[in-house]
């Protein structure tokens, strides 16, 4: 299996710079997720504005794929309703699992398609997406 | 006696033919995790199963015959593999097994509260929860050695941490980790000195090192026979004798006992007493014929191909930058175990782009949280090498760490 299409670029991207990473001023929530496999860990916090996703961040130790996906999560959720979110998370985790061809909703967070192929690597890819199920529940 | 050389072994592995689909070759580099198995014993499993399956010590019939025959064989040849009576050998299902049969059989019975349990920091789960369970139970304190940054133990800090109240010293004679070979006989000898007993974590010496209970005096072995070329599900219990009256089976059951009547029990003498319900029978027979193996081969060989494997990749890497490579450089000291880290790429991302290069190796905490915390790294890429792993397997190795390195740069 020729690993270049799991490493695309924007995962690379993602990993080097991953967007939202850090600590929120004023959260109203954050969940703490551990991969068991690896002891990866990940932290994220979120600040409602009601229903809504007002801001997200995430921090914690992670391989290139559990940090893009948590990277393009927190891209695709901020600002968006929990019930919206809640859809999302349902479509991604569908995704990786099955390898099913994405709905365009997950837009840069179509790119973990092909991550299926890799069943121990399934979880690297749905811990950040696991820990926003718990956030908004 | 001259040694083998690896690419002739490797012909004995039906599994090292694999091919995949891109055409690459698999390079197995995970025997610390389980290692392949040798036709020979491949074809004493299929021959149990086919000419003398029967349950053991039972029946009257002739396959019965056979079946007990043949696995008290089985007993003799790896006893006798490790120095051993056959009486002092109980077969488990592995390291796990026999760990935990000592923690209950024995700890229970003679831990108690103000007692100490000792074990060190680089322990493999398998030999840190179980006595850290029991201390809890029996009251006892879980007393934790540090380990240097290279892997190895400081004998001074060791034999500090062992006191008149220490009942247990409990360690591995080669680290999982990094493959760091402890002086086992050193560190027997000041617990001994203390009145400690203790327990030989072996899953990982007993394939590469030669090794006589008797004469390295531990009071408990236990080992695995998957990692030395056996079946899974098959593993060892050494019981000194002067231990096996202190503790009690952990499993009881069919097969254990001398007679039952409605209020007590009066159980068989070992090793009958601690294996309660039917043997793995087949597990025993094959793990006796990957030892018969094994010794034709050599274990002086295996060691020194071990050597020469990690010292030939240790030359490679060390050219690359970015490269940590763990446990000491005294490769005296160290099995065909290489652990490492690139600066920058997780693991877990490591082992999938050399898995594209059919490229096996293991990549994470290795079941030793505790000292992957203890030296601040979480997790490493363990690459470990076997009787049939040859150079080659290292070049190729070497060319998917630089890939990896590529892409992520």
């Amino acid at each position: 299996m020729d690993p270049s299409e799991l490493y695309a670029e924007v995962i690379i991207d993602h990993q080097k710079n991953p967007r939202n990473y850090g600590e929120l001023e004023n959260k109203d929530k954050e969940v703490k997720l551990t991969n068991s496999s690896c002891g990866d860990e990940i932290f994220l916090q979120v600040k409602f504005d009601g229903d809504r996703i007002q801001d997200i961040a995430f921090y914690g130790r992670g391989c290139a794929i559990s940090t893009a996906s948590a990277s393009i999560m927190t891209e695709l959720v901020k600002g968006i309703s929990k019930e919206k979110a809640e859809e999302l998370y349902e479509k991604f985790v569908e995704m990786a699992r099955t390898g099913k061809a994405p709905s365009s909703e997950l837009k840069d967070a179509r790119v973990f398609q092909g991550v299926s192929k890799y069943p121990l690597r399934v979880k690297c890819a749905t811990l950040a997406w696991h820990a926003l199920e718990k956030v908004i529940e | 006696m001259a040694c083998r050389p690896e690419s002739d072994v490797e012909k004995d592995f039906p599994i090292l033919s694999t091919v995949f689909e891109d055409g690459r070759r698999l390079v197995y580099l995970d025997s610390a995790a389980t290692t392949q198995k040798p036709k020979s014993v491949i074809e004493r499993i299929t021959h149990f199963y086919e000419s003398e399956n029967a349950n053991v010590s039972r029946g009257a019939h002739k396959l019965g015959a056979i079946a007990t025959s043949e696995y008290a064989k089985a007993r003799e040849t790896v006893a006798r593999f490790i120095g051993a009576k056959p009486e002092e050998l109980i077969f488990t299902s592995g390291t796990t097994e026999s760990i935990n049969a000592i923690a209950y059989g024995w700890g229970e019975e003679n831990v108690h509260p103000s007692d100490e349990i000792v074990v060190l920091v680089s322990e493999h789960h398998s030999n840190f929860i179980p006595w850290q369970q029991l201390a809890r139970k029996c009251g006892a304190d879980f007393k934790i050695v540090d380990v240097k940054p290279d892997g190895t133990v400081d004998l001074d800090v060791f034999r500090k941490a062992v006191t008149s109240r220490t009942k247990i010293v409990a360690f591995a004679h080669v680290t999982n980790t990094f493959g760091v070979i402890h002086p086992v006989r050193e560190m027997i000898e000041i617990a001994r000195s203390k009145g400690a007993v203790t327990v030989i974590d072996g899953a990982q010496s007993i394939p590469h090192i030669s090794t006589d209970v008797k004469e390295i005096g531990m009071d408990f072995l236990a080992f695995s026979g998957h990692k030395m070329l056996g079946p899974m599900g098959i593993g060892g219990l050494y019981i000194s004798k002067r231990r096996v009256n202190e503790m009690r089976p952990f499993f009881t059951g069919g097969g254990m006992i001398d007679n039952v009547e409605d209020n007590f029990t009066v159980f068989a003498h070992p090793p009958e007493e601690y294996e309660a319900g039917t043997p793995n029978v087949a597990g025993a027979v094959g793990l006796a014929t990957a030892i018969e193996y094994l010794e034709k081969l050599g274990m002086v060989c295996i060691l020194d191909s071990d050597r020469t494997l990690l010292e030939y990749a240790y030359k490679k890497l060390d050219k690359i930058e970015g490269l940590t490579l763990y446990g000491t450089r005294d490769f005296e000291k160290r099995i065909g175990v290489l652990s490492f880290n690139i600066k920058g790429v997780h693991p877990h991302d490591v082992a999938t782009i050399l898995d594209a290069h059919g490229v096996a190796i293991r990549s994470g905490h290795h079941c030793a949280q505790p000292l992957m915390k203890h030296l601040g790294i979480f997790y490493t890429s363990r690459a470990s090498f076997y009787v049939y792993n040859k150079k080659e397997d290292i070049d190729i190795l070497v060319d998917a760490i630089k890939d990896v390195k590529e892409r992520f740069s």
